[in-house]
């Protein structure tokens, strides 16, 4: 039996990294956090070291969390006070482009997250890496790496405004030429900020705020505890249903 | 006498019938050769993952069809199994069969359109027309099971949607279906959809050796393709290449073996690799695919047809109660409402499930805090990471080669652009 196979991902990362890497394993899927500067060190380490051989990278992404864990429907106080009409919160379809929130952030609030795959070893791994400033928010790049991370890190920039320190190319992709703003941070209007039209006067496609759609929530967002699914249990384990 | 000979920058897209939808791809050009290739893409950008974020879990699996619409149910499939890990499910033994069997119908859809428009592009008319008589029957499988022919909506988290229909749907009599040829289009549709499977099975290799019969030793389609696009294995992982296209490079990596998920573990099947990785290991690569998917249906109809059983979780906070039990009992009503209304709570955590979807692995990554509402959705489409090594492969080939490979590619925006 080899070194590898006596050992798990997370014991082998520990044992090479130490304190660099954040690591949990949940679900046999295994997340390594560690900061921007350390990142190149250790992709390198990833993609050449036997023990790793991080030879593919699958994806690149980026997470916004503003408003994490944050309700639009207060569900844990309701007899004394009636339900609440489920209409506050600040979610993407709330506002347009002119009332978008402003301001409040949380601490670290914007993340590259990176999947990688060892086809050799037949594992997976995570990395997150959390940006330090979220007026510039910076992850070096990994192109030099795994040169397929080129468009990924470009559709996280378009995307979510994380800038990619060393890439060598990084232009919007996914977004019209000349977009303003990042579309996928959570205080972006889920409406959208401009529309296009074509104006008969001028004989051209005009751009303009958005007028023809309001912003409008269908649903709030609720997070009820996991009572809800110990009940679900028990109720398909009751008898009298099945008859 | 000094010249000065400059390169001339051409556009190629987006309404280029070789462009497979919408690519915009800006071609530096040295006479026929190209120098460098800058695709434009997201033309079709959507924000699918920014409406997921929106809508409840459930309200978003139509979404997934709609991304590589052409292989809709791998779509499906992925996301499916991210909400179903996260909320710590499965589906039951006969759903999953139904899904292995559906993905393989699915990989069948995507490879016979790919066949088609490939050889399209590369001048052989006919090899189209062969691939849509075959894809209409299955279009119609997809039908008889979900009401639609492309975007079904038919993986839910803790099964599929409903049971396999006991009646397969027939040709009414009209203009164009009269007579003889009525008679023979429904010859296959007499019994359950499960036997209109079994005759399709039995009948399709005889239909693969018609396509391999127009192109495997053309000459003029080994012309364009063989010695093309050769893409070495150390490229293929360094570009993120998955599927057909880094088997096609001699790397047999295929999620059902290395990963099963579904019933992939219970089926018999093998992986083709290719040997040179030029588009044209990665044309018998496919076709092999092809085979192979058909012998995984065989094995599932199978065991369907000896099995049957519950095709969705009795868990009536992800799945609605039957109809008739909703109509008499209160508990069951307040379940309908809740479900379809407010939807569902996913534990909070993140998780990351892949398929091996006909284009490669396609994946979701799903971050819930809890809510009803997943927190933040990314779909990683084959696609996208192997349109992005185009430059890297292409430069050096001619103008008409680019064309085999944005074929080989096996492109479909829907993915490319969410």
């Amino acid at each position: 039996m080899t070194d590898m196979q006596k050992t798990s991902l997370a014991e082998r990362l520990a044992a090479r990294f130490g304190d660099t890497l954040k690591i949990s394993v949940v679900r046999n899927e295994t997340t390594a956090e560690l900061a921007a500067a350390d990142l190149l060190a250790v992709a390198a380490a990833l993609r050449d070291e036997p023990g790793f051989r991080f030879g593919e990278l699958i994806d690149v992404c980026g997470i916004d969390y503003l408003g994490y864990g944050q309700v639009e429907w207060d569900t844990a106080d309701v007899t004394s006070t009636g339900f609440s009409r489920g209409v506050e919160g600040e979610a993407p379809g709330r506002f347009d482009w002119a009332g978008r929130p402003r301001g409040a952030s949380p601490p670290r609030r914007f993340a590259a997250v990176i999947h990688l795959l060892s086809i050799e070893h037949n594992q997976r791994l995570r990395l997150r890496v959390f940006c330090a400033d979220d007026s510039l928010p910076l992850v070096p790049s990994v192109t030099g790496i795994w040169p397929g991370a080129n468009w990924f890190e470009r559709e996280a920039f378009d995307l979510y405004g994380i800038v990619f320190d060393g890439h060598p190319d990084l232009r919007r992709i996914l977004t019209d030429y000349g977009f303003v703003g990042h579309p996928f941070r959570k205080d972006f209007p889920l409406i959208g900020n401009v529309e296009v039209r074509y104006d008969a006067e001028q004989k051209r496609v005009v751009y303009e705020p958005v007028t023809s759609v309001v912003p409008r929530v269908l649903v709030p967002r609720v997070i009820r505890d996991d009572a809800d699914l110990e009940q679900a249990k028990a109720e398909a384990a009751d008898d009298w249903r099945r008859n | 006498m000094a010249q000065e000979i400059r390169n001339y920058t051409m556009n190629f897209g987006p309404q280029h019938p070789a462009a497979h939808g919408v690519l915009r791809l800006v071609l530096e050009m040295d006479g026929e050769t190209i120098v460098r290739a800058d695709p434009h893409v997201g033309l079709l950008h959507r924000g699918t993952e920014k409406l997921a974020e929106s809508k409840p879990f459930n309200q978003s699996i139509g979404y997934m069809d709609r991304l590589d619409y052409v292989s809709m149910m791998c779509n499906e499939h992925a996301y499916v199994r991210a909400i179903e890990t996260l909320m710590g499910i499965e589906a039951p033994e006969r759903a999953q069969y139904i899904r292995t069997m559906f993905d393989e119908i699915t990989r069948i859809l995507n490879h016979l359109m790919w066949i088609g428009s490939n050889a399209l592009d590369l001048g052989a008319m006919a090899v189209f027309l062969y691939a849509f008589r075959e894809r209409e029957e299955l279009m119609d499988v997809y039908e008889a099971v979900s009401g639609a022919r492309m975007h079904a909506t038919y993986y839910r988290p803790g099964g599929v949607y409903r049971d396999l229909p006991a009646q397969m749907s027939q040709y009414r009599e009209s203009p164009w279906h009269k007579g003889k040829d009525l008679k023979r289009l429904n010859s296959w549709r007499e019994g359950s959809m499960l036997d209109f499977l079994d005759a399709f099975t039995d009948d399709f290799p005889k239909k693969v050796d018609e396509y391999e019969e127009l192109l495997t030793t053309n000459r003029i389609w080994k012309q364009r393709t063989v010695g093309i696009g050769v893409i070495s294995p150390e490229q293929a992982q360094a570009w993120g290449m998955t599927g057909a296209m880094i088997r096609g490079s001699g790397i047999a990596w295929d999620l059902r073996k290395k990963q099963p998920y579904a019933k992939y573990a219970e089926m018999d099947f093998d992986i083709p690799v290719g040997v040179n990785g030029d588009c044209y290991d990665r044309y018998l690569v496919r076709v092999e695919e092809m085979r192979q998917a058909n012998r995984i249906i065989k094995q599932c109809v199978k065991w369907l047809r000896a099995n049957p059983g519950p095709v969705m979780v009795e868990n009536y906070k992800v799945a609605p109660p039957k109809r008739e039990r909703m109509k008499e009992g209160m508990e069951e009503l307040i379940h309908h409402f809740k479900l379809f209304s407010e939807g569902y709570g996913v534990p909070a955590g993140e998780t990351y499930c892949a398929v091996e979807a006909p284009k490669g692995e396609f994946g979701c990554y799903l971050v819930s805090d809890g809510a009803n509402k997943p927190f933040r959705v990314h779909l990683r489409a084959p696609g996208f990471a192997h349109l992005s090594s185009i430059d890297a492969i292409v430069s050096g080939h001619m103008l008409p080669d680019v064309v085999a490979m944005i074929g080989t590619y096996d492109l479909v925006f829907g993915e490319v652009d969410r």
